[in-house]
């Protein structure tokens, strides 16, 4: 049973993947001729001839778009018309740096988020509720990008505690890493909470009291267990989310990661660069809540075995 | 010696609602007392009450709430979590959900057994196992292993009875232990636990609503009504006199071979139990008495039908018999 | 905490309001023309600083604009972009969810597909990318969000039909031989809602921060409209000696977005409380 969830879990991410594919092939054919993008506004037609030929635009579409397919599914995306150089390394070089980014952000929204929770769930309805549920509202309303700029000011220029922009050491990650928490935490939050709430007001918690067992234990040992399974799979999705959020931030911090990349290579018109990271920010949102379905089922008994 | 738990006007609101309301219970040590009473009578809140594990937004105020000797008005959470569990333990009414389902069952024993009276895990796990096997179920080692979603109700029940039972308690409160289940299951989990009752000695508060059940297994009755104990008698005195028009009248809804005839009705009490207010005075079962008269609506005294038999009515003993 | 949660709601409804209104009569409200440059006077402080002027309150930006006028014609953008886009979102996600809680089977599996194919695509820098290819203007923002943030709307509408769906009303416009189309419509739709409701007011915020988003990263509203994230974006450059042209619209972009989600919050206890009931 496990194994029949698994491959049907398998067989779908993998036809996103394809569907994915597609999509990157399109959108990057949304707007016209390419070759005329990417010769620039001061070529002639003999350019724009030349630069067709050259980059294989003067076949035809289905053509075009197997090419595609089949070199993407062997990791091979092609040159980048900006940077020149194979865009599978331009990416590889940039990934770690938004891994890190989006790890920083995710421990530090969960070290925030599950507490809160917890304690927002365990005092229901009173002033710490409602204030916590504030604090979860000021994180939705907050534009990430103008936090990102209210910090350099703050934390960067007034304090001077942190560099305000650059990739060269690990207080380059600090700011950009308290922005993109901000913008996990009150989903986090909220499903924390609610699921607390459910926990605690389950019959399995009243039989941990009737059992005598210390608060400690039945917070965190036996209700905090059972409402982990949503967190886990909302904090893959944020996970998920925070990636592709990161261009934005990336940008507002002049941070050298693949959200950079993007911008940077969207505002020059590298298509094959813009492919390919769509395509991989989507399989990586994809493997993410494959692992999270994976990790509930290793927190809850009752999916292993059926 | 003093009883074992005694309980003197106990009352427990939920805001405007009175659940309990002036309820009065004994238990002696090693006696099966069954509480029972209809739905929403206030069964299942008193134990509760007694336990100390109400609803946050319950409030619970007694007279008198003590268990051997100990007054348990006085215990903080903390307190009252020190005897729960290792003094005094509890069944519920749902096997299916009352369980954790994130653990083994053998982890969710030994717990109890690490958390009142320490020592290793291994140690623990094998009072489980023994008593898994106490509460006959086979292949017990086996059992430690599982979760509950792999055990029937009936199964899981015996493993909260077995858990209920790690640290030997005095008293053993069981809210209706088998309604949830099938009925041959519930024949045995009863002969399981008077069984248990017999060999360690422990008291049981059983609350049920099935009489029959009552008839065979208790040795005292206290029957509830409306928030309040309304008479309180050992079980035979009960079955032959039963002195409330309450009692006599849920004694009339069950047939008795021998003693119904065949063919001839079934005896019913018209309505619902009432929500009653904080400000309500006199006998809750007024509205729904053949009885009832202007005085049911003065505060009523408790008062004596035999030896260790009291009720709650203002009609002589004797005159309440005549309901059915 | 009924109160609170109520003040919440009328709090939210006030803020939505007043944008509302200051976004219709954003002509009428405005001191300067806001498009109206004047290079002698850039960068004039708001009125609680030192070298503020009168007639500029909130003072002006880089190009000598007059900020309040600026801003107050922001509010446009935003609330026309907040509430297009989500009429367009909302439009397709209630289609396809709709379609597949009431048809199921083959076509849920396929709107189901969609949700996931829709998720995986990483949604700002798509937006990015397509406003680059096609070309920034305030039509291309509104379509691009508009086809990329129907999700959580297919989600929600999805499950409430199905809901809805086994509910013995439906059963009995079944029975009376009603046709699929006027069930949908006349049944369902109307019993779905107010969730969806709900989820109307949490896309206009989420709509209007993507556009601040968009255009802070300059492939939204294209100047030299008063966007409230371009207005941010064209006052970084001076944010470290005059941080106030970058917290004015900021703070402005928070209260209209926290109003919105104070509002859908409330809209939401309402409702659920109302259920209950």
């Amino acid at each position: 049973m496990m194994l029949d969830f698994l491959a049907r879990r398998l067989l779908v991410a993998l036809l996103v993947c394809a569907t994915v594919l597609t999509f990157a092939f399109v959108l990057t054919r949304l707007g016209g001729d390419l070759a005329i993008s990417i010769a620039g506004p001061n070529a002639t037609a003999a350019d724009i001839a030349q630069v067709r030929v050259a980059y294989g635009l003067d076949r035809p579409m289905p053509v075009q778009f197997l090419e595609w397919v089949g070199r993407a599914a062997t990791g091979d995306f092609g040159q980048s018309f900006f940077f020149k150089e194979k865009v599978s390394k331009l990416i590889f070089d940039r990934l770690p740096i938004t891994f890190a980014l989006g790890l920083v952000g995710l421990s530090l929204a969960l070290s925030v988020a599950l507490p809160l929770g917890i304690v927002a769930a365990l005092r229901e309805n009173s002033w710490v509720d409602r204030a916590i549920s504030i604090v979860a509202l000021f994180g939705q309303a907050m534009p990430s990008f103008w936090l990102g700029l209210i910090l350099m000011i703050g934390l960067g220029l007034h304090l001077g505690w942190l560099p305000i922009s650059g990739t060269g050491s690990w207080e380059h990650f600090v700011m950009p890493g308290i922005v993109l928490a901000f913008s996990a935490i009150p989903a986090l939050l909220r499903l924390t909470r609610a699921g607390m709430i459910d926990a605690m007001a389950s019959d399995y918690i009243r039989t941990a009291r009737a059992k005598g067992l210390s608060r400690s234990s039945i917070v965190l040992k036996h209700a905090a267990r059972n409402a982990a399974m949503p967190v886990v799979s909302i904090a893959a999705v944020q996970l998920g989310f925070m990636l592709g959020g990161s261009i934005v931030i990336e940008t507002v911090f002049a941070l050298h990661g693949v959200g950079f990349l993007a911008w940077e290579s969207i505002s020059k018109n590298d298509f094959p660069t813009v492919q390919a990271v769509v395509l991989l920010l989507a399989c990586i949102y994809i493997l993410l809540t494959l692992g999270a379905d994976l990790l509930n089922a290793v927190l809850d008994p009752r999916l292993r075995a059926s | 010696m003093t009883r074992l738990l005694e309980v003197e006007d106990l009352e427990v609101g939920f805001g405007d609602v009175s659940a309990v309301r002036g309820a009065s219970l004994a238990i002696e040590r090693g006696e099966t007392h069954c509480l029972v009473g209809e739905s929403g009578c206030g069964k299942s809140v008193t134990a509760l009450a007694i336990m100390g594990l109400l609803a946050r937004n319950a409030t619970r105020r007694a007279a008198r709430l003590s268990f051997d000797g100990q007054d348990l008005r006085g215990l903080d959470e903390r307190g009252m979590s020190r005897l729960r569990g290792d003094r005094m333990a509890m069944i519920f009414q749902e096997p299916m959900t009352s369980l954790n389902p994130a653990y083994t069952v053998g982890s969710q024993m030994a717990e109890v057994m690490l958390r009142h009276r320490g020592g290793t895990r291994a140690a623990a796990m094998a009072r489980a196992e023994d008593l898994l096997g106490r509460v006959r179920i086979t292949s017990p080692g086996m059992r430690l292993g599982q979760y509950p979603h792999q055990l029937s109700g009936g199964l899981r029940q015996r493993v909260m009875i077995a858990m209920a039972l790690m640290c030997e308690p005095e008293l053993l409160i069981a809210d209706e232990p088998t309604t949830a289940l099938d009925v041959t299951v519930q024949a045995q989990i009863l002969r399981l636990l008077l069984d248990l009752q017999r060999d360690l000695g422990l008291a049981i508060l059983l609350i049920t609503h099935d009489l029959g059940v009552v008839a065979r297994v208790a040795h005292r009755v206290s029957v509830m009504y409306a928030g309040e104990v309304v008479e309180s008698a050992p079980v035979e005195a009960l079955f032959a006199h039963p002195t409330h028009p309450y009692t006599s009248g849920l004694l009339g809804c069950v047939p008795v071979p021998g003693k119904v005839a065949r063919g001839a009705p079934l005896g019913s009490i018209a309505g619902v139990v009432p929500r009653l207010g904080p400000e309500f005075r006199g006998c809750g079962f007024r509205d729904r008495c053949a009885h009832a008269a202007p005085a049911c609506a003065q505060t009523i005294a408790r008062r004596a039908a035999g030896p260790r038999h009291d009720y709650l009515c203002r009609l002589e003993p004797g005159l309440a018999g005549d309901a059915r | 905490m009924r109160a609170l949660r109520n003040a919440g709601l009328v709090t939210g409804a006030l803020i939505v309001g007043a944008a509302v209104a200051i976004a219709l009569f954003a002509p009428l409200l405005v001191p300067h023309d806001p498009f109206a440059q004047d290079l002698s006077r850039r960068l004039i402080p708001p009125f609680w600083m030192e070298g503020a002027r009168a007639g500029h309150p909130l003072g002006t930006d880089q190009l000598g604009r007059d900020y309040l006028s600026r801003l107050i014609y922001g509010a446009r953008i935003s609330m026309l972009i907040g509430i297009a886009t989500t009429i367009a979102s909302g439009l397709i996600g209630i289609a396809l969810g709709v379609a597949g809680g009431f048809f199921g089977g083959r076509v849920d599996d396929a709107v189901l597909f969609a949700i996931t194919a829709r998720l995986s695509i990483p949604l700002i820098l798509v937006a990015l990318a397509i406003v680059s290819v096609v070309g920034s203007s305030l039509t291309v923002v509104v379509m691009t969000l508009g086809l990329l943030l129907w999700d959580r709307f297919a989600v929600v509408a999805r499950v409430a039909t199905m809901q809805v769906r086994n509910l013995d009303y439906v059963a009995a416009a079944w029975a009376a031989g009603c046709s699929k189309g006027r069930i949908v419509l006349r049944e369902i739709l109307p019993n779905i809602l107010s969730p969806l409701a709900v989820v109307a007011t949490l896309e206009v915020a989420l709509a209007i921060l993507l556009e601040a988003a968009l255009s802070f990263l300059g492939l939204g509203v294209p100047p030299p409209l008063p966007s409230w994230g371009l207005m941010i974006a064209e006052g970084k450059d001076y944010m470290f000696f005059s941080p106030w042209v970058i917290m004015i619209p900021g703070v402005a972009l928070f209260i209209v977005v926290f109003g919105i989600n104070l509002l859908g919050d409330g809209l939401r206890d309402l409702l659920r409380t109302g259920r209950v009931a």
